[in-house]
């Protein structure tokens, strides 16, 4: 059946950008993301933020209606970028009548400014509406056009905004290396990339992806083409260089990136553990940071010379061992009662004991134990013997790699054990695991027991890194961002932490414009995500398969559905 | 014989057992404690009881939320508690404008069904769109799916709000007519939480007779019961669904109203708490049952405002009101653990996994 062409819809599909576009600027976005140029003096963040936004609706106005004929595609995208932007205009010119400002914090004259391009209203107004037009005809020419030359463009327009917002990573990470520094100076402008160098990396990028696409299959095959030997050797080298550039790295980036890289390296930590729990067994663990906060204090109570008594150990690596067992131990004792929960119920009992930790520790009660608010100071270093070295970021990593590759191998090898496939099992279907003879309590207590000691580990270092550790650094928050970077990597998937990690842990830090807007952001990921791609960016193979059963089920579910309606027609005529 | 025994009793149920007989043998300690040597007075009980219940109302209008959608779509809406919070951060700047204008005070009546009003619009509006954005989609995902989708949604909802009005703690306007002072025998009461009382009850005898005597009403209970034979039945589910959501997000609006009124203050993560809270009192009451909600939330309440004193202060601990929200969340696993289908929801249970 031909879909039918609805001619509202893009005026309703516009409305809708415009509407997310006003409500973006009055997030604060477009203000925050200003201060950066993607290409210095000519585009900002901000801006370029606004026109991804208007685009999108354009391009999705075109797509959702079906339109076939380039005609309509443009007129499609363009009516639907000039409502977008006719909304935007309209919110302008409201908060120049309206006192919006005493209700909207974000509703600032900047913003408008912005927004008109600071043409005055008459003439930005103007200028916006042209805009609109023109993203939203964008749109329709980027779809028009064949897809072999519609792609290069869109990797390269990707590729120049990540240099542009990524500027900081790349211009710090290349001044470290004293030759590269003319090149480096070429391409980028005080603020943002120069005019000359974002071309020539425009072009640069699309003849590269143009020129990839055409003979990358070629390559590909003349790989394979290769004897075995070769081959190996190939593998090989590249796993070295691997090595090499983990081992390596922080000396490469410096110390700010290195300080930004172990905490990626402490999530993944906590998110493998998590992984193991949520990911390996299906059971959502919302007080993930109860275990962390657990291995953090057990070590702090036992070197902290601080707490009115001296120090029950004056190193820190005989502490170690306490705070994962202590962190394992609790974990099969929140595990015990939620045997028998599932879902829903496990989520909210965990979050709970989460709470109950935190409250614990802050409290008077076991102040003469865990400090209270003041919380537990001068925790060791972790010194070997008589080295005594200083311990920055840099030093930090190592013990964050090690703990990481430590984690990452004891992972690998448990999900295809004998108890790897128990929890895939239990995450399937809990009656059947269990009519199949697999013992729920040792499985979910063994699971619970390896998620936490992996927390625990993560608290361990985290609280000697810092040296002190308090009861707020130990927030719901923190269980969030381990849930969420697991969901977006994908449950289940070893290399989908490490992405997760990565894009939520790495990117916010880099961008510091962004950190304000972190949680705003998560919450979209994960709703868009679990509506899209609810398998993660790099799907489990067993995970993806569990889904597509469901996909499949409520494809059938509407089919039916549809069904239902036909058969009631012919009752109403 | 030991075999035998190692067959009957389960090491897990010992365990269980041992951590709820012990939390249990605390509070019955510190009771008789409290008894033996009284350290409040018979005004201070009261005192404790009354602000309990006045929290618990509260407590039990958001719970109504949770339960009726529980009851429905069998998930926990983690995004109510940015429901609730929605209507009273909006309703605020109303509340403020006519406050600044002298208006709320001449017209009280007027001035606060104004502000009810427009927090249930806001928070009606923001569960209506939560359900067609978020969770109509994935109806039919596996539950994990679901869950995830609606804490999102309440990360997004809550920071968006931020973004939107401010970080900043908002204070309601003190209303002096409800600040008056009655007195029955050793209780001492304010009108402003005999007002929240009242509020609450009327609402939750009027939802009550919705749900038991309209058609509606019925409607829903039957969807609650088989969404199938339902639909074949001729009921349309997705008009149920809205209408569930519809309910649960009036009353959490006018719950916000009403902790702003109590707490004066409002904030963007105001909810967070307040919903666990509630949901607990949810479950306490068994969930997808409406009477129970409202007794839920009033046992949750009122143990909430007199446990720090009643069981900690006389085992000697420190500052007990600090570990006021622990006795809360304590009190859903102990329930949860011992007896999930709630003090009166019995029929629910088999359905609860």
């Amino acid at each position: 059946m031909k879909p039918s062409v609805n001619r509202l819809l893009p005026l309703q599909i516009g409305l809708l950008g415009g509407i997310i576009a006003v409500l973006i600027g009055w997030q604060g976005m477009i203000v925050a993301f200003s201060t950066r140029d993607i290409i210095g003096n000519v585009i900002s963040m901000g801006h370029t933020l606004l026109f991804i936004t208007i685009f999108a609706t354009g391009y999705i106005a075109i797509t959702h209606s079906h339109v076939t004929r380039s005609v309509d595609q443009l007129i499609a995208g363009g009516s639907a970028g000039l409502v977008a932007s006719a909304l935007i205009v309209v919110s302008v010119w409201l908060g120049n009548v309206l006192p919006l400002g005493a209700m909207l914090v974000n509703a600032v004259p900047q913003l408008y400014e912005l927004l008109t391009f600071k043409q005055g209203l008459v003439m930005g107004s103007v200028w916006l509406l042209v805009i609109g037009l023109v993203l939203g005809s964008l749109a329709a020419l980027a779809l028009i056009l064949p897809a072999k030359i519609r792609q290069p463009i869109i990797n390269a327009l990707v590729v120049l905004i990540a240099l542009g917002v990524l500027q900081d990573l790349v211009t710090v990470t290349l001044s470290n290396f004293d030759f590269l520094t003319p090149i480096v100076r070429f391409f980028y402008a005080a603020n943002g990339l120069s005019l000359l160098g974002a071309i020539i990396l425009f072009l640069g990028f699309a003849g590269g992806s143009y020129l990839w696409s055409t003979y990358s299959k070629n390559l590909q095959s003349r790989i394979d083409r290769l004897p075995p030997t070769r081959r190996r050797t190939l593998r090989w080298g590249t796993s070295l260089l691997i090595v090499l550039i983990l081992l390596f790295l922080p000396s490469l980036v410096g110390l700010y990136l290195s300080e930004v890289i172990d905490n990626v390296g402490l999530y993944l930590l906590m998110g493998l553990g998590l992984n193991i729990v949520v990911g390996f067994a299906g059971l959502l663990d919302l007080g993930y940071v109860a275990f962390f906060a657990i291995g953090a204090y057990t070590v702090g109570f036992l070197t902290s010379p601080e707490l009115g008594r001296a120090a029950l150990m004056d190193n820190w690596w005989p502490a170690l061992p306490f705070g994962v067992a202590m962190a394992a131990f609790a974990g099969i004792l929140l595990g015990i009662p939620v045997l028998k929960m599932r879902g829903d119920y496990l989520a909210i009992v965990t979050l709970g004991f989460g709470e109950i930790i935190r409250l614990l520790a802050l409290s008077d009660l076991l102040k003469p134990y865990f400090g209270g608010a003041q919380g537990t100071r001068s925790i060791p270093y972790p010194n070997i013997g008589p080295f005594q070295i200083s311990w920055h970021p840099q030093e930090f990593y190592y013990l964050f790699l090690a703990g990481c590759l430590f984690a990452i191998f004891i992972s690998t090898r448990v999900k295809n054990s004998r108890v790897g496939r128990a929890w895939m099992a239990l995450r399937e279907d809990e009656d059947v695991a269990q009519a199949m003879g697999i013992d729920l309590v040792a499985t979910k207590l063994m699971a619970f027991a390896m998620g936490a000691s992996f927390g625990g580990l993560a608290g361990a270092i985290f609280s000697s890194k810092l040296t002190a550790i308090y009861p707020h650094s130990f927030n719901f928050m923190i269980s969030i961002n381990v849930v969420s970077l697991i969901i977006i990597g994908g449950m289940g998937s070893i290399p989908g932490v490490v992405v997760g990690a990565l894009a939520l842990v790495g990117l916010p830090e880099l961008l510091r414009e962004m950190a304000e807007f972190r949680f705003l952001i998560y919450g979209i990921v994960l709703v868009v995500m679990m509506l899209t791609r609810p398998e993660g960016l790099v799907p489990e193979a067993r995970r993806a398969l569990e889904l597509e059963e469901f996909k499949e089920e409520s494809a059938a579910e509407s089919a039916s559905g549809e069904e239902a309606v036909v058969l009631e027609t012919p009752g109403q005529q | 014989m030991l075999r035998r025994w190692r067959e009957r009793v389960n090491l897990t149920d010992i365990v269980m057992f041992i951590i709820g007989a012990s939390i249990l043998a605390l509070a019955l300690t510190g009771t008789v404690l409290n008894i033996l040597h009284p350290k409040f007075t018979e005004q201070q009980w009261w005192s404790f009881v009354v602000d309990g219940l006045t929290l618990g109302s509260i407590y039990a209008l958001i719970a109504l939320g949770y339960t009726l959608v529980y009851g429905i779509l069998r998930m926990i809406n983690f995004a109510h508690s940015e429901v609730f919070m929605s209507g009273p951060f909006t309703a605020y700047f109303l509340a403020d404008w006519m406050a600044s204008t002298g208006f709320l005070e001449e017209n009280l009546l007027v001035g606060l069904l104004a502000i009810f009003a427009l927090a249930m619009t806001i928070s009606t509006i923001v569960a209506v769109l939560l359900e067609r954005i978020a969770y109509r989609p994935l109806r039919f995902a596996p539950r994990l799916v679901p869950l995830i989708t609606a804490i999102g949604a309440s990360f997004f909802l809550q920071y968006f709000f931020k973004g939107l009005y401010g970080p900043n703690i908002k204070v309601y306007p003190e209303i002096t007519a409800l600040r008056t002072v009655v007195e029955i025998g050793a209780i001492r009461i304010r009108y402003l939480q005999i007002f929240v009382i009242v509020a609450a009850l009327l609402m939750m005898a009027g939802l009550q007779l919705f749900v038991m005597y309209t058609r509606t009403g019925k409607a829903m209970r039957a969807v609650a019961e088989d969404k199938e034979t339902a639909a074949l039945m001729g009921i349309d589910i997705d008009r149920i669904i809205v209408i569930t959501f519809v309910l649960g997000g009036a009353l959490a609006g006018a719950a916000g109203v009403l902790f702003g009124l109590t707490f004066k203050q409002v904030k963007f993560d105001m909810g967070f708490i307040p919903g666990i809270k509630a949901f607990t009192a949810a479950v306490l009451g068994g969930i997808g049952n409406v009477v129970g909600a409202m007794v839920g939330g009033m046992f949750l309440g009122v143990t909430e405002s007199i446990g720090p004193s009643l069981f900690l202060d006389p085992l000697g601990v420190p500052s007990p009101g600090q570990l006021k929200d622990a006795i809360a969340f304590t009190l859903l696993v102990l329930v949860l653990i011992f007896r999930p289908s709630g003090i009166l929801g019995e029929r629910l249970a088999e359905k609860k996994a």
